[in-house]
């Protein structure tokens, strides 16, 4: 009875797996420092904020992305100061970021809530007009940017020296200082990686995906990337599969009230949050094999030797 | 309060500054905190002294407000009407606002916070305002409350709301004659009458123009939340429907729309300029004479409880310049428009079938207004079922 | 070349002048935090063109002018604070249950649940029921973190957060579909309890309603388990030195299912309370995040009972005020949360500049090898010095 085009609920979904993507793989890079930073929700509203008032402003996409992430860099360096020069409690110090920034995106964006944009052009793809497929190449920047962003921090972790050293100071930083890398200063340049994805992905909300500014749009997406990256088993590549999985159940929650399923929407909500911590269980029993990739020092405060 | 301030000082300066050392110590932060909370209270409160209401004031009119007032749709049609009133009644009364206030009990804390300050007359725009607002009226009996499109009613708390659905119906004669696919979607917010009655009148003129038409539901469970509604849009899109509207509160789907080229109709203030390129037509409300009426009613002392319910002739609803349509469509819906008005044209007249099959209402006959305000059940042509 | 060098801070309480000292560094840590949040906080109302001492008024003072401000205050503050008793015994631990949010939801859906179904109306033990089935609830949503936690090694953080969604939308299930209000037109929320139900209200005119009072003698259990227990000093060690507790035979299962239950009921407590007392039927926004604001509360207390009390109330007011303000100042509701984030970060600083000292030295020249040196001279546990220390850093 129902026609489903494929092609649209694929559009669709990549659409709403963009600001994930984004976040989560910029959280990826923190955690695999071994920082978790909760922060996340915080600082993809101030993107979202700043990025749009920057676009009604200007005018240019681009300065409006750029100046997305370069606040929510700029932002999570705060949380940064606390956990790392100040040796704060992580687990406060993101919840803290996550509150403040929440508020300064409401005060920030009062006089701009109501304000449209047209949406955010995207990428014309040659041919498209040929076969309804090729449509399926056209997306937002920010979208290819995500996937450009994912396969840089693959390469990054796992074919630089760079990532090598940040990984080190993930899994030991007492090791790492021992051998002469700077702990803190790698972990402040991977929060503000972080920071900058997480700016992007809010931005991404409020400029292509509503697109307008509304106070808490994120609605909890800075949660989920947070989980997408134990999702992900804290590789890279995995991330798109969660991501995909992740949005797909959104989506589709919304598709399947079409079919008057016997399952309640709810419970299909659930579904990722539950795949997380079935995944965690697994995860703890690999660690328990040592053979996971969960950076040992995640969580824990460095304090270097005097 | 004015009495407590030396004293706190005192204390805050006692706790912070003599008290013996060794107990300071053990409570630690705890004592520190609330000498420090004592003292910058008191110290704030010596800072600025409270100012005090004069005597013969205005009428104080608050109006509370479900979603921000910049959502351009349903808050801020009351936001013009609190307007209208300051305008019409200058220095005779002084209203306010307060907006994003949550339905639940959080609500009433605002409704007991507006009622203390001296505010008298409150307009609430959420459905789910209703029970907190009985709830606070206890407070004062001299205060009343309306609440639009309000689930109950008491002495003091009355509910108002405009028929909707009539606007609803001339949209859907518009998407019956412009559909191509014959589908329409519609982005729900909750299950409730008066969204259920929407969708059905929305159904009902698609099919005067189109009997074959149909109409797909997306819920998103809440009236305010654009990134979900734009979610709910896309997917309504992919599900090929040509025409979009929706019972949310934000412009949200509109910019969807725009992004995909396709038509939609905008809710509760003329949303034109959000997408001047598909655009259709806004249902807008006009709160501005009720308002007014009830303002001039309690200030006479004639307000009484009830629950007004007025359409395109009781001046509560009309729908925003018809754009991107053919002139003959535009021309077919200013018709239909005149026939509501006139009461020439029943929106809900017999036979209707529901989606089981069942015949509510035979051939005839028309829905009366106790079956409108419960109504529960989706006629035959919608996809999509009560959550 | 001049460096930057940070000390421990170290004082001998038992000499009055050390003492002495000490309780400066703590006055101040208490004072600046709050000096700093008022003061940028006063900022943000002067950028938005707002006088400062006006809006700083608004926030923080006219919520309290009045018996409706002050009743309300408690009624905000009460599960609060009742939540952060509740974390205090994992927070001291070290186990990070960050999904007291979920807890509180289930307490709430254990209460109306109870009302609903279990307990026959007149029957006088029908609101102690009520509470219990709160307590039970909450209590079993933090027992499935701690099986994680203790028998699967699952990190504590990211499943009792997981959990909070999952807790969420069963709640929103819940008021949707099966207890879904018959005679509400399909809004999603219950049924209203009857009177017999629901607690007493204190005050005429007001909702100040006896639970909450159930935050003192939840108080008093807190400091005399925390503080006088054998389970207390079990805690204590096993926060702080884990190795040391296993030797001392604590085990750490026990203490992890313990904590997390304890932490759990409380948070039920709460969520049953909010129903029972307040609000009378479930509700899908029934918590305004009370959850995740009680982890911002038990920090501000310095994770101390009576500092839970006084950061719950301090805390409250920032959510009256935020309410205060939008009608006064036509600020954002959600500005509460820019105090509440200024709050918590100030003092984190502190609590590091209370235990801490900073200090500007010249750097002596080391030879390269010194840097691997100096971390041989750790202790043979490296742990100990930095990177499982459990010391809760404020």
């Amino acid at each position: 009875m129902l026609e489903i085009s494929w092609l649209a609920i694929a559009l669709t979904i990549a659409a709403a797996s963009t600001p994930l993507l984004l976040a989560a793989a910029g959280e990826l890079v923190v955690e695999r420092a071994g920082v978790l930073n909760l922060g996340l929700e915080g600082m993809m509203l101030m993107g979202a904020v700043i990025g749009f008032i920057v676009k009604v402003e200007s005018g240019s996409w681009f300065v409006a992305c750029l100046a997305a992430a370069c606040v929510g860099a700029l932002f999570s360096q705060a949380f940064a100061f606390f956990v790392l020069t100040l040796r704060a409690n992580q687990v406060a110090a993101g919840l803290a970021l996550t509150i403040l920034g929440g508020g300064l995106a409401a005060v920030l964006g009062a006089g701009y809530v109501g304000v449209s944009l047209a949406p955010m052009p995207r990428i014309p793809v040659v041919g498209s007009e040929l076969h309804p497929w090729l449509g399926l190449l056209e997306h937002s920047p920010l979208f290819w940017l995500g996937l450009l962003v994912v396969v840089g921090v693959q390469w990054f972790l796992f074919h630089s020296r760079a990532g090598l050293v940040l990984r080190a100071v993930g899994d030991s930083h007492d090791s790492a200082h021992a051998l002469g890398y700077s702990v803190l200063k790698v972990r402040a340049l991977a929060i503000a990686f972080g920071g900058a994805m997480a700016g992007l992905g809010g931005a991404y909300l409020s400029l292509v995906h509503t697109p307008l500014w509304s106070e808490g749009m994120t609605a909890g997406r800075g949660w989920i990337a947070l989980a997408l990256v134990v999702f992900a088993f804290w590789r890279p590549w995995r991330l798109l599969f969660g991501t995909f999985f992740f949005a797909s159940v959104t989506i589709l929650e919304i598709y399947a009230q079409g079919f008057s399923l016997a399952v309640p929407p709810q419970f299909f909500a659930m579904l990722p949050y539950l795949a997380t911590i079935a995944i965690l269980v697994f995860l703890s029993s690999a660690y328990w094999r040592g053979r996971s990739d969960a950076p040992a020092a995640l969580g824990k405060t460095f304090a270097p030797p005097y | 309060m004015v009495y407590l301030l030396p004293t706190g000082l005192h204390l805050g300066l006692h706790l912070v500054l003599h008290a013996s050392l060794r107990r300071c110590l053990r409570m630690g932060l705890a004592v520190r905190f609330l000498g420090v909370l004592v003292l910058v209270v008191g110290l704030c409160a010596l800072g600025v002294a409270p100012a005090h209401g004069q005597e013969d004031s205005p009428l104080k009119v608050a109006f509370v407000y479900l979603g921000p007032i910049g959502d351009h749709g349903w808050s801020y049609g009351h936001e013009q009407g609190r307007l209208a009133v300051q305008k019409h009644f200058g220095a005779q009364v002084e209203t306010h606002f307060v907006e994003k206030i949550p339905e639940g009990p959080e609500s009433e804390r605002v409704f007991a916070r507006l009622i203390q300050d001296g505010y008298k007359l409150i307009f609430a725009n959420g459905y789910g305002h209703t029970r907190s607002a009985i709830r606070a009226a206890r407070l004062d009996p001299e205060v009343r409350l309306e609440v639009a499109t309000g689930s109950e009613t008491s002495p003091q708390v009355a509910l108002y709301s405009a028929r909707f659905y009539e606007g609803r119906y001339i949209a859907g004669v518009i998407a019956g004659h412009l559909s191509q696919s014959g589908t329409a979607g519609y982005i729900a917010s909750l299950p409730v009458p008066e969204v259920v009655r929407g969708i059905n009148a929305f159904l009902l003129g698609m099919r005067s123009v189109n009997p074959d038409a149909r109409l797909r539901l997306a819920w998103v469970h809440a009236w305010y939340d654009p990134p979900r509604e734009a979610d709910a849009a896309r997917v309504l899109i992919g599900r090929g429907a040509d025409i979009l509207t929706q019972h949310t509160d934000s412009t949200a789907a509109l910019g969807v729309a725009a992004e995909q080229g396709v038509k939609a109709f905008g809710l509760a203030s003329d949303m034109h300029h959000f997408a001047p390129e598909i655009h259709l037509s806004s249902i807008v409300n006009l709160w501005d004479s009720y308002y007014i009426e009830r303002v001039s009613a309690y200030l006479d002392g004639t307000w009484q409880s009830g629950r007004a319910w007025r359409g395109f002739d009781g001046g509560m609803l009309e729908m925003s310049a018809y754009h991107n349509m053919p002139a003959e469509v535009a021309e077919a819906a200013r018709r239909v428009e005149a026939q509501i008005r006139a009461g020439d044209l029943q929106i809900f007249a017999g036979p209707l079938i529901d989606q089981a099959g069942a015949q509510r209402i035979a051939a005839g006959a028309v829905l009366d207004d106790t079956a409108l305000l419960s109504m529960d059940w989706f006629l035959d042509g919608v996809d999509g079922s009560l959550p | 070349m001049l460096i930057v060098r940070i000390e421990p801070r170290e004082f001998d309480t038992t000499s009055t002048q050390g003492a002495r000292a000490h309780l400066r560094v703590l006055g101040l840590a208490a004072v600046v935090p709050l000096l700093v949040s008022l003061l940028l906080g006063g900022l943000i109302f002067l950028s938005n063109g707002i006088p400062p001492l006006h809006g700083l008024h608004a926030f923080f003072i006219a919520p309290l002018s009045d018996r409706l401000g002050l009743t309300e205050l408690l009624v905000k503050a009460a599960p609060l604070a009742l939540i952060a008793c509740g974390l205090l015994f994992v927070f001291r631990a070290n186990v990070w249950n960050i999904g007291a949010e979920g807890q509180f939801i289930l307490g709430a859906i254990g209460a109306t649940g109870t009302a609903l179904f279990l307990v026959p109306q007149d029957s006088p033990f029908c609101l102690p029921a009520l509470f219990l089935g709160g307590v039970i609830a909450g209590a079993a949503w933090a027992g499935v973190v701690a099986w994680l936690r203790a028998h699967l090694r699952v990190n504590e953080i990211l499943c009792s957060l997981m959990l909070v969604y999952v807790a969420q939308l069963l709640l929103h299930w819940l008021v949707q579909s099966p207890w879904r209000d018959p005679q509400g037109y399909n809004f999603p929320e219950t049924a209203l309890f009857e009177s017999s139900l629901m607690l007493p209200i204190l005050v005429e005119r007001t909702r100040l309603h006896l639970g909450v009072l159930f935050v003192v003698p939840a108080v008093a259990l807190t400091w005399l388990l925390l503080n006088r227990s054998l389970f207390g000093l079990a805690i204590s060690v096993a926060g702080r030195a884990p190795r040391a507790a296993r030797f001392a035979g604590f085990s750490q299962k026990r203490i992890i299912w313990m904590t997390l239950l304890v932490s759990g009921g409380f948070a039920g407590l709460a969520g049953a309370v909010e129903v029972v007392g307040l609000t009378g039927q479930l509700v899908p926004r029934i918590s305004p995040g009370y959850g995740f604001t009680a982890i911002i509360v038990a920090f501000l207390g310095g994770l101390h009972p009576l500092g839970v009390v006084a950061a719950a109330l301090l805390v409250a007011l920032t959510y009256l005020g935020g309410e205060a303000a939008q009608v006064t100042t036509q600020l954002p509701y959600a500005a509460a949360g820019i105090f509440q984030g200024l709050l918590l970060f100030s003092v984190l600083a502190f609590g590091f500049f209370s235990r801490h000292r900073v200090r500007f030295t010249r750097a002596v020249q080391r030879p390269a090898g010194q840097v691997l040196q100096a971390s041989a001279n750790l202790p043979a546990n490296p742990s100990a010095n930095s990177s499982t220390n459990p010391r809760v850093d404020l």
